[in-house]
Parts: C-alpha cells; structure tokens; sequence
C-alpha cells in the first residue's frame, strides 16, 4: 500500500464581497499517496484554484475564511498552522508552479539569485558558492541549456517555456514531496506544453514526488494523471482513476465535458455537445444539486436535496441522484459513447 | 469548385526598422473559397494573427496583393471604398473582455456600425435590428441595454459576434475567437459560429492554435511557422497524412482526452530545415501544398 500524504476533509472556503459570502468551496474531500499525480478539473469559478491554493494556505483572510474542514499532510492538519509555521511548510514540503512564468518570476531579480534564495532559506546551505552549484544542477534538471550562463540571466531574457521550466526548478529546489501545479501549461504552446509535461513527468520518476495538477484541459489529464477529481460549483462532483472517469463516466457534468471537447475523430458537420447555460452563482448557491438547471436528465430531487457521493467501484465515486437505485437507467449519451467507443479502438 | 472569395499573394507585413525588420509575414499566398472555413494554425509569434489583421487592413502591408471579391483591397483609397469593403468583411477578436467597450451598453455596441453606415430609417427599426441580432447569437432583446461587465465571457463573445453580424458581411476573421472561454462554452460558441455560417453562408477565416477545435470547423487548414505556410490541405488530409515536419511534429504534441492513447503517444520534435532560395510551395498531392525545395518535399513526403 503506498503511503498517504495529503489528505483533504470537507474543506470550505468562503469570501467575503460586498455582494455577499461566496462560497467557493463547498466540502472538498480527497486523498494523495505518495508519487501518484491527481488532476483536478473543472471550468472557472469551480473553486479548483481556491482548493489548490488552499492547500498552500494562500487564502487571504480576510477576505477568505476557513469555514471548515481539514488539511492533513503527513498526518498533520495545516489549518490551525500560524502563519509562521507554514512558512517552513511552503517551499520544502509542498511546493507550488503557477500558472504564468511572467508574473511568477521576479522582473527584477537574475534567475540565479531566485532559485539560491529558496536553497538559502529551506536547505540550510550555509555558502552562496554551495548554492549556486544546486542552482545550476537544477537549471540543468529542467532542461536549460548553458546553465551556468542562464544563471546570470533576467526573466525577460528567456522564452515562455523557459521561463516555466525556471519556475519549476525554483519549485524543485528544496525537494518537495508535494507539487501543485495550477494550469501550468495553459499559457504555453503546444509543443512546449508537451516538454514541460514530459519533464514534470520525468521528475516526478526520480524522485517520487505527488502532483496535484490543476487544469481545465482535458488531453492534458489523459496524459498526467493517475486520478481525477472533476469539480463543479465548488464540490468534486466526480472521483475516480483515469480510467474510470474517461472511458465510464458517470456524472452528467463530466458527460458534458467530455461532449463539449472535439477529438480528431469528430465529423465536422455535427454539433458539438455543449453544455448549456453558465455556472450557478456561488453567493447563493442553488438548493439541491447545483448542476441540476444545466442538466438535461436533472430528476425531481435534484432541485430538492443534494445527491451524496454515490460508490460505484473501489476507486471511483460520483456525486449525482442518477447513481441511486431508484433513479431511472440512463444510457449514456450517444456522442460520449461513441467517443468511449472509438478511445477503446483507437488505444489499441 | 466554388469561387475565390479571397486571395492573398505574396503578402509580406514587415514591422520593425528598415534596416533590421521583424519579418512577421514572409510572403505567404493562399485562397478562401466562397462558403468555406480556412483554419489557420501555428504557435504564438509565427504571424496568424498578423495576417488576419493585414488581410482586414488593420495594417498597412509591406507587400504583396490581396484581392476580394475580385478587387485589389490594398489599392482602396477612398472613403466609399473602404465603407464598402468594411460592410463585406468583418472580425471577431480573441479577448471578450477587452474587446468590448465598458462604456456602451450591448445595444450600442451592435448599433454602432449601423449609425456608421446610415443603415436604418428610424429609431424603431434600429431597435429591431439591434433585437433580432442579439436573438440570432442566442441573447435576449432584453440584453440591449446592460453594459459589458454585467456579462459573462460567453456572453460577451456572442455580443462580439453579433456585432461582426451587424453589417451582414459575407467573410469573417475569427481571431482565437474561443481560447478565452471555458471548455463547455467552447463548444456553444463553436456550435453557434457554424450554424451562422450555414444560415447566412458565410466563410470564416478561423485563426487557432488549439487543433482539435481547427480540426472540426474547418474544411481546409494553413499551418504556419516563422512568418510563412509550410503546409496547406483539406482538414482530413493534413491530420491523416501530413508532410511538413513541421506539421508532423505540431500533431505529435497535441494531447488527446483518451488516456490510453495519450500512453502510447510519442512526441516528434522538430528541427528547422532551412529552406534555400529555390523554396517555393509545391503541390505534393492534389490540393495538398507543401513549402520547400524539390529535394525537401520529395525527401519528406517519402518519410
């Protein structure tokens, strides 16, 4: 049995505006072992962001507020940690790769000095010239050619994947055993998208590290994930291994998502299965299942009572009424069955 | 075969100083038929954007011709000519946010190129053409009067697509029209684009560099690196059987939501061939061209 690093209890999170308290996560649970990468997927505004960063205790407070829930890593909880405390967590235990390497970088600082900062503050190495060697192995780690020239170099210097693979050896430098890595390829092209996968991937093999990958792109987690959480209105609405979630769906939301997405197989001259409408405002969220105005197989119930997480296999768990024994059989929809279909082949 | 709506040649759009241009386009030709939708791909910085802009005359090109409808639009100097040219092309922006102006309701937004072009007799009818267009993209009448901000991003590209609308054109630029949007609004966009198209056929030039979604609305594709097209075919034949190694390596990136498949897929990388000064396009296979010399082409269709 592998080792469980992070576990993750009925977390809430609530901000206040002046409209009102969102409540962008609204009871998130998960677990993490040790070397396995989870994806979360969701649209905006479906608090994936929020958990991920949550996580890392990044909420401002005010205007977030812990509204409930625990953050167990390593069988201990971080919610209750001060400020203080977690700052010995952030960086060496858990660390973190955003989205933008432009805004994430410092304009003003040589790339070199960024990373020796971190190695200075968590590593205990006591010489910068100790420093500044991990520095440059670790350039060399993610694939910068000339290291110990890119070491004197500015952000503005390097190109967008670069710059990415810099702030992933930022992330790297003090060895964390978790990685969040919220979109971090999004802004990237796809050809560099798929080096940056491939050296996260890479890492993770060395040196055993658990990723939690936040992104919105469905190819994307075909090709990272061990499991997925799929996230909407602020709940994981759907939990299950790869494979469960691509190939025996179960939630009509990842239906949808699945449906909205042309693969390569797709005739041009069909639509596409797009879900209809918006997210649901999480000011007041709506009674019952929040995807039930969107949903177009929504039962009576959903507009009365939240579904539970209903078991469907050891690993996979789904948050919808159509799972409850009385609910209606309801075939797949044929788009999404095709597609399972032609996958199956098609990975063949 | 349908007609030539559009044809482009030898277009180059240098920016910079004289002495050391920035070549965004390096001379690139190509034609839109009368009905159809062109994609045309490639990775930031390689000069999609820059072309849809030049062949809109956003900017003023360094050389080559763009002929529309049969007509020089790079020779238009006057003011009748460009309304009329502006009334026949239209564009839809990447970024619902910013294209968009905070300032004025949906409705003036729309209305605007109407005021421009005297389009409508009374204040009546400018109300029901203001309407019927906001319907038409799936909003309400209602819609009209609320400013940018009180939509979501979905809603707002619709508001940018009824505006292209406006003037009822009969070719469109679609600039990364849906990178902006979530997933499942994606797809409504997408739905809606080839719906307008087929209902008041209309041809769209469709810049992306999300493939899969270029691979489903469009009929033919460009693919582009560094300011020229290396690649042009039928959708199907560029994805099945492509030739640049440019193109090849483009596919072999592109993650599939099929985990199975995404197991076993393995990532070409590609290494620039420089072309020499006899490069030119080269039909390799019936409608499908190919940029490079003789020996690149001959080398790289049999690999």
């Amino acid at each position: 049995m592998k080792k469980k690093i992070l576990e993750v209890k009925d977390l809430r999170i609530n901000f206040k505006t002046y409209a009102g308290e969102v409540k962008a996560v609204r009871g998130v649970s998960f677990e993490l072992f040790e070397g396995e990468t989870l994806a979360i997927v969701g649209e905006s505004g479906s608090g994936k962001s929020v958990t991920s960063n949550a996580l890392m205790k990044l909420i401002p407070q005010p205007p977030g507020i812990y509204a409930g829930g625990e953050i167990r890593f390593g069988g201990r909880d971080l919610v209750p940690l001060t400020e203080k405390e977690m700052m010995k967590i952030r960086g060496n235990d858990i660390a973190m790769i955003f989205q933008d390497p432009m805004t994430a970088l410092n304009p003003t600082m040589r790339i070199g000095y960024q990373i020796t900062e971190v190695l200075l503050k968590h590593k205990k190495i006591g010489s910068r010239a100790e420093a500044k060697e991990r520095a440059i192995q670790l350039l060399d780690q993610v694939g910068i050619p000339f290291p110990e020239k890119r070491f004197r170099s500015y952000p503005h210097e390097l190109s967008g994947g670069m710059r990415q693979r810099v702030v992933i050896a930022i992330a790297l430098a003090a060895d964390p055993k978790l990685l969040i890595a919220d979109e971090p390829t999004t802004a990237l092209d796809v050809t560099i998208q798929a080096q940056i996968l491939e050296l996260m991937k890479e890492i993770q093999k060395k040196s055993n590290t658990s990723i939690i990958f936040i992104t919105h792109d469905l190819g994307v987690v075909a090709n990272v994930a061990d499991r997925v959480a799929v996230m909407y209105a602020g709940q994981i609405v759907e939990y299950g291994t790869v494979n469960d979630i691509f190939y025996n769906p179960k939630h009509p939301y990842t239906w949808g998502l699945l449906g909205s997405m042309p693969d390569l197989n797709n005739k041009s001259n069909e639509l596409l299965r797009a879900i209809p409408g918006s997210p649901p405002n999480l000011i007041d969220p709506p009674i019952g299942d929040a995807f039930a105005p969107r949903n177009e197989y929504a039962l009576a119930i959903d507009y009365e009572k939240e579904p539970p997480m209903f078991q469907i296999s050891d690993t996979h768990y789904a948050k919808t009424w159509l799972l409850h024994p009385d609910a209606p059989e309801i075939p797949l929809p044929v788009a999404v069955a095709r597609r399972i279909e032609g996958f199956e082949q098609g990975g063949e | 075969m349908a007609n030539k709506i559009l044809e482009v040649k030898g277009l180059k759009q240098y920016f910079g100083t004289k002495k050391a241009p920035i070549k965004a386009i390096d001379g690139i030709s190509f034609d839109v038929y009368e009905g159809e939708t062109l994609g045309l791909v490639g990775e930031s910085g390689c000069g999609k954007s820059t072309t849809g802009r030049s062949i809109i005359r956003l900017y003023d090109i360094t050389e080559g011709q763009i002929f529309f409808k049969g007509k020089n639009v790079t020779e238009y100097k006057s003011r009748k000519d460009l309304l009329q040219f502006n009334r026949e092309m239209q564009m839809i922006f990447q970024d619902p946010y910013a294209s968009l102006n905070p300032r004025m309701t949906a409705g003036e937004v729309i209305a605007e190129a109407y005021d421009i072009h005297g389009l409508y007799k009374n204040k009546k009818e400018r109300q029901d053409k203001i309407g019927s267009l906001l319907e038409s993209v799936g909003l309400n009448r209602e819609h009209a009067n609320r400013y940018a901000h009180e939509f979501s991003g979905g809603q707002r590209q619709r508001i940018g697509i009824a505006r292209a609308l406006s003037l009822d054109p009969s070719f469109i630029i679609a600039d990364e029209p849906i990178s902006a949007l979530d997933v499942s609004i994606q797809a409504q966009v997408v739905n809606l684009l080839k719906e307008l198209q087929k209902e008041r056929k209309l041809t769209y030039l469709f810049i992306a560099h999300d493939l899969s979604m270029v691979k489903y609305i469009s009929d033919r594709i460009a693919v582009m690196y560094r300011g020229k097209i290396v690649e042009l075919g039928e959708a199907d034949e560029i994805y099945n059987n492509p030739i640049h190694p440019y193109t090849k390596s483009l596919l072999s990136a592109v993650p599939q939501p099929n985990p199975v498949y995404e197991r076993k897929r393995v990532r070409i990388p590609y290494k620039h061939e420089e072309v020499k000064e006899d490069g030119k396009v080269i039909e390799a296979k019936p409608g499908h061209f190919v940029y490079g010399t003789d020996e690149q082409v001959g080398r790289w269709v049999s690999s």
